[in-house]
């Protein structure tokens, strides 16, 4: 970054040489068949030069050698290509089951942002180094996308579902933040950045940090104001089905699908209660589209994963 | 050599004169001069938009423009160039004049929908222009939602309206290419002796008239949404905002190859004069068009694996769109394989198709990169992808373009031009593209998204060299302008076959008679069949 001439955005994330030697991977593929075509057009060019306006080429019409060379080559290459890419994607896409989880909720023009324990701030995230961090990205209103170049990690946060994207990052220091998906007016100014800090000082931020109960407190809360409580009761008594251990669970649908029910299924059965109705069960929720905020939406969801079977308790 | 004099006598261009003649004529070779006026002018337009979004760039801070404006600015360059410019450059020009010659036919098959396409295009100029003066658009060329159907309060739905209409004209001009190969071509004329121009085009037509309705539907969703609020992208009412990209990249694909293909037809045409040689790997280099015209409408969502798309069918786009390298690969071979032992000409078409390849070659392996799916997510969205479609788009189709306008000018209108100030342009363009978009991939890597304006201070010294290198590019094209626009007032008068080329177009004189021909065509030999001297019996 110190050069004036900088080629290569900080590398501080664990992917950044992986995704570094991937990039380095294609541009030597490219560099030798850009370089190689284009000596032989130039050479061509000069060595084959017109000498009198009447002369023609020679008649040559084509080999089928050459034609199957130049198919084979370039597919093999670019089969390699894509398992590398198609591999280290797969990896970037699921986040470990040991990282702490922060969420993000973009808005024109802001990136507004939660820790578990309740602290929150705007256009900063604060992350421990060495820590696996799953970010859970929502949106208020267009598309945005949350991107760190240093991490080499980018994802789309798009109105209506959660998606996320996950990183470790492996040097302490500061980097940008951008909202790299087009969303009007100040969509350049919607940037930020990322401090990267040693756990204890990540603890000591985070204990002088101002909390307003943590996540799971606070979806907590909701549970009770929203009145979820009185039909998802935990004994299985309520009108509704008991939320313990549902999070990550498979879950019989009354039209006979069964489906997991990951973040976006809980998602859409506060917000869009009748679309998958749980086996058993009548479609008598109300619908909570317009009534919460994504922010509350993403507590609410908190608080019911942490909901456990005294069983899932044990492990 | 027929002489001057008669040449001057049944010339298209002559009577009947005056504007009227002009406005409603049926002849696809003055069809093909009214698009050239019409897409000249908006070129002009989306380059001073251009111009516009590299002088604020110039700085890291937003201080040129105010940041509506410069949204506008981005978004009217993209709508412009792309649907006013790029989609009909070859094809409703170049194509135009030269399928219905190259078939040996007198016109295209259907000469009033012909001109009706033309009039469909202005009259979505027209409406892009009143969008214009109302202030424009600042939703990207790409209007995604839920941002163009919520949240944008300019005239989206105008524009969309623009865009539907203009789309219709190449609708149109897809189907009467398709309709001319099949049914017009001269005696003795079967498919594999037809150009790989007509290939080519062939190819782009289907892609013309089965993608564009694709995409005229969803803009049309979008501007009922905007309108009446039907909850089809709209999260809050059940909709889905990433259908919309799913909807929009099904035809947006596809339509890069509508602006590519006929530049690869070009380039096969001026190869093979320019080297008088027959096209090496006639069958693969026709075979690859259909082939990347096939291919491109099953890569779309290559354009959303950050958008929340599945893994898995992240996965199946990624290993389509690498599929697609390969008759990229084959054509490009085949090309340089051609000038193996051929007879050079070094004339200002070559100086343009060597540049071409150069491009061409350096925009379609970045493709690669952003192909693959770990990658693109460090390259999704920034100026990496930029450059990349620059350097198909501008490197490629516009130079293919200036390849086959300076190739078919003396057929066209006539006339020659400068060759020094052809060479010089034709240098100008490929060092100033170089310089404004090469240094756009290493702003994509270090992570400069797209639609900034204003940026970090590091990312200055680059973004500099590009506004620095864009000049030279403004000057190279203006340079081109003024000799071409020169020529046709005094330049030298051409003869029939200035290249020494084979092919229909060539054995008429330039400029052609009303109906191309003063005798019906009779073809009895292959497509580039260069004989040495002596060995062929001369006609004409």
């Amino acid at each position: 970054m110190s050069s004036s001439f900088p080629l290569f955005p900080p590398s501080a994330s664990s992917v950044s040489t992986e995704m570094d030697l991937l990039y380095l991977f294609i541009i030597a593929v490219c560099a030798f068949f850009t370089i190689l075509v284009t000596a032989m057009v130039v050479y061509f060019t000069i060595r084959y030069k017109r000498r009198h306006p009447e002369d023609v080429g020679e008649p040559i019409h084509g080999s089928i050698v050459l034609e199957l060379t130049w198919t084979i080559i370039p597919l093999i290459l670019s089969l390699v290509m894509f398992g590398w890419g198609a591999s280290l994607f797969y990896r970037l896409s699921r986040p470990p089951s040991d990282s702490m989880e922060i969420s993000v909720v973009g808005k024109q023009w802001m990136w507004k942002i939660q820790h578990p324990e309740g602290v929150r701030e705007i256009n900063e995230l604060h992350v421990p180094a060495g820590r696996n961090v799953r970010i859970t990205l929502g949106s208020e209103d267009v598309i945005h996308d949350f991107a760190i170049p240093a991490f080499r990690v980018k994802m789309d946060a798009v109105p209506g579902k959660f998606t996320t994207l996950w990183f470790n990052a492996t040097q302490i220091g500061t980097y940008h933040i951008y909202c790299a998906q087009y969303c009007g007016t100040r969509h350049s100014g919607m940037i930020g950045q990322v401090v990267v800090m040693a756990p204890q000082d990540y603890e000591a931020w985070l204990a002088g940090g101002r909390s307003t109960g943590t996540s799971v407190q606070n979806g907590e809360r909701l549970f009770t104001d929203l009145s979820c409580i009185t039909c998802h009761k935990a004994d299985s008594t309520g009108r509704g089905p008991s939320l313990l251990g549902v999070y990550d669970s498979t879950v019989q649908l009354g039209d006979g699908r069964k489906i997991v029910a990951d973040d976006n299924y809980l998602r859409e059965s506060i917000m869009n209660s009748q679309a998958k109705v749980v086996q058993g069960y009548q479609p008598i929720m109300p619908v909570f589209q317009t009534q919460i905020s994504e922010e509350n939406l993403m507590q609410l969801i908190a608080y019911i994963k942490s909901l456990k079977t005294p069983a899932q308790e044990k492990k | 050599m027929t002489a001057a004099t008669t040449q001057e006598r049944h010339s298209y261009l002559d009577a009947p004169y005056g504007l009227k003649a002009w406005l409603l004529t049926r002849d696809h070779k003055r069809i093909a001069m009214l698009y050239l006026i019409s897409i000249t002018f908006f070129f002009m337009m989306g380059g001073l938009f251009a111009a516009g979004i590299r002088l604020e760039l110039l700085t890291p801070k937003g201080d040129i423009w105010s940041a509506d404006m410069y949204n506008k600015l981005f978004s009217m360059h993209g709508v412009i160039m792309v649907f006013f410019f790029l989609v009909p450059s070859i094809p409703a020009t170049l194509g135009n004049f030269l399928m219905p010659i190259m078939c040996g036919a007198k016109d295209l098959a259907f000469p009033r929908i012909n001109l009706l396409s033309w009039y469909l295009y202005v009259a979505g100029g027209i409406i892009a222009l009143v969008v214009l003066a109302m202030g424009g658009i600042d939703t990207g060329w790409t209007f995604y939602t839920p941002y163009s159907s919520l949240s944008s309060n300019t005239n989206v739905t105008l524009a969309i309206v623009g865009v539907f209409v203009a789309g219709f004209s190449s609708i149109l001009t897809g189907f009467n290419f398709i309709v001319t190969v099949h049914r017009m071509r001269a005696p003795g004329l079967t498919w594999f002796r037809l150009p790989l121009f007509v290939w080519a085009h062939y190819a782009t037509s289907l892609v013309m008239i089965l993608g564009t309705p694709v995409v005229a539907i969803t803009l049309t969703l979008v501007a009922l949404e905007r309108s009446l609020h039907l909850g089809i992208f709209d999260p809050k009412i059940g909709g889905d905002p990433v259908l919309f990209q799913h909807l929009f990249w099904f035809y947006s694909h596809p339509a890069v190859y509508i602006m590519i293909l006929p530049g690869m037809g070009v380039v096969s045409e001026l190869v093979a004069a320019m080297a008088r040689k027959s096209i090496f790997g006639y069958g693969f280099v026709a075979a690859s068009s259909l082939a990347i015209a096939i291919l491109g409408f099953l890569v779309w969502g290559h354009h959303l694996f950050v958008s929340s798309q599945s893994v898995y069918a992240g996965m199946v786009f990624s290993i389509i769109t690498m599929l697609v390298a390969v008759p990229s690969a084959v054509k490009t071979f085949n090309w340089a394989a051609t000038m193996y032992k051929g007879s050079i000409s070094w004339e200002s078409p070559t100086f343009y198709i060597v540049g071409f390849m150069g491009l061409f070659l350096i925009g379609g392996l970045t493709g690669l990169f952003l192909a693959t799916m770990g990658l693109d997510i460090a390259l999704h969205d920034t100026y990496f992808v930029v450059a990349h479609f620059h350097y198909i788009m501008v490197g490629g189709a516009i130079m293919a373009f200036l390849g086959g306008l300076h190739f078919w000018w003396p057929k066209m209108t006539g006339r020659m031009y400068s060759e020094a100030l052809a060479k010089t342009s034709a240098i100008l363009v490929f060092v100033g593209f170089n310089f404004t978009f090469f240094p756009q991939f290493i702003l994509g890597y270090l992570g400069m998204p797209r639609r900034y304006y204003a940026y970090p201070d590091e990312l200055q010294v680059w973004n500099v060299l590009s506004s620095a290198g864009a000049t030279v590019l403004g000057l190279g094209y203006t340079l081109t302008f003024c000799y071409l626009v020169y020529s046709l007032f005094k330049g030298e008068l051409a003869p029939a076959n200035p290249w020494g080329a084979k092919g229909l177009e060539w054995t008429t004189s330039s400029p052609p008679p009303t109906f191309n021909f003063d005798e019906d065509p009779i073809v009895t030999e292959p497509a580039y069949d260069y004989k040495p001297h002596g060995t062929e019996v001369t006609v004409g």
